[in-house]
């Protein structure tokens, strides 16, 4: 039990078994299988059977959440490699993140609230679309949840990774630009690296639209709610 | 003296040659967004300031992209990764969850569906809107760079 409950067990436990969920994506070749999801899942449920609390996890899992920040920086660099095609259409850009933006706050607090969410659940869903620290301050700022913010913003993502390519299809957007632009705004970092994979375009143009809306999200969403009535 | 020059050689060498110092730009720019955040009070998180501080110092050739590309290539093509323990609080809100699940999953599947929409059709259209006004004005072919999906 004392090995258990140790950090360094844990965080060695966090990689053993992202690993293996990559290997099992891999080998099975399944999309569905999505290691981040898994990884937690497995995680949730070796937690919970061993009787070990989320607080004692987070001793080492912070560990691992400090890297988040970094690698948001980390994303820069991406962005600085397709600067120059951005320059080009800044309009274009900051039009449809303004729309997305607004799209994304207003929908998921309108069907919430339609289908009987508690105020809570809705404060906690609103930021949901953009990257973790943001999500969580947004949160804490408007009476959310900022612990059900966090889990919602990370299932978002995976969604968003899974499916968005297929969203995009379904309503007909063919450019590259918008097709990236898109998935970073509906779906964060996450959607960011399974855009990546696609190819290193579709991740810039990801990257950008994680940080607009996160920039946009976290000026507008106030005023967004305020305006609701939710405020 | 000469092994003093020698070993500060050495010392840059090594900084330009390892990991280390890909490191220790990317944690100086978060610092400076941590620094900025924390004396301006702007509701911005410092990871975000550090990034777009990253890129205008990329663009303006303060920072090579020899100096962070390791570190930045190894972060982003694991990024899915570090937010694992983020996504295993969810066992710390499951109450809730269990009491709202529909609400909660379908309002966030029709949002995600909703900021993809809209975001890819107001792109695809104030893009289309504005080349369409540049070659009204400017009579020279406006170079279409994106191919089309897949």
């Amino acid at each position: 039990m004392e090995l258990l409950t140790n950090k360094y067990f844990l965080i060695a436990l966090t990689f053993c078994v992202y690993v293996g969920s990559q290997q099992l994506q891999k080998r099975t070749g399944i999309k569905l299988l999505n290691p981040i999801l898994i990884s937690i899942a497995v995680l949730i449920c070796i937690l919970c059977g061993a009787g070990i609390d989320y607080e004692t996890y987070c001793e080492g899992g912070e560990y691992i959440d400090f890297w988040l920040k970094p690698a948001v920086v980390a994303l820069g660099v991406p962005l600085y490699r397709q600067l120059e095609s951005i320059k080009k259409q800044m309009l274009p850009l900051l039009a449809a993140e303004l729309a997305g933006c607004v799209a994304g706050v207003v929908s998921v607090v309108l069907v919430a609230d339609l289908l009987g969410a508690s105020r809570e659940v809705i404060m906690s869903l609103a930021p949901k679309a953009v990257t973790t620290p943001i999500a969580m301050e947004i949160s804490a700022a408007t009476g959310g949840i900022p612990s059900l913010t966090a889990a919602v913003v990370v299932c978002t993502g995976i969604f968003g990774g899974m499916a968005g390519f297929k969203m995009v299809k379904m309503s007909r957007v063919r450019s590259q630009i918008a097709t990236g632009l898109s998935i970073g705004t509906a779906a964060h970092a996450v959607g960011t690296s399974a855009a990546m994979e696609r190819s290193e375009r579709y991740g810039a143009y990801s990257s950008l639209g994680l940080t607009l809306n996160g920039l946009l999200t976290a000026l507008l969403a106030p005023f967004i709610l305020s305006i609701l009535g939710y405020c | 003296m000469i092994n003093q020059t020698q070993s500060g050689a050495g010392f840059i060498f090594l900084l330009k040659s390892i990991m280390i110092l890909q490191c220790g730009i990317l944690f100086a720019f978060l610092a400076i967004g941590e620094l900025i955040v924390a004396t301006t009070g702007v509701p911005v998180p410092s990871s975000i300031i550090g990034m777009l501080l990253l890129t205008a110092s990329l663009k303006a050739g303060i920072v090579r992209i020899s100096w962070v590309d390791r570190i930045s290539d190894f972060l982003v093509r694991n990024l899915g990764f570090f937010f694992v323990p983020a996504g295993v609080g969810l066992m710390r809100c499951l109450g809730v969850i269990k009491g709202e699940l529909m609400p909660i999953l379908i309002a966030t599947v029709a949002s995600t569906f909703a900021i993809i929409a809209v975001t890819g059709w107001v792109h695809q259209y104030t893009r289309r809107f504005t080349s369409g006004v540049n070659r009204r004005f400017s009579h020279t072919s406006i170079k279409h760079e994106n191919g089309t999906a897949d």
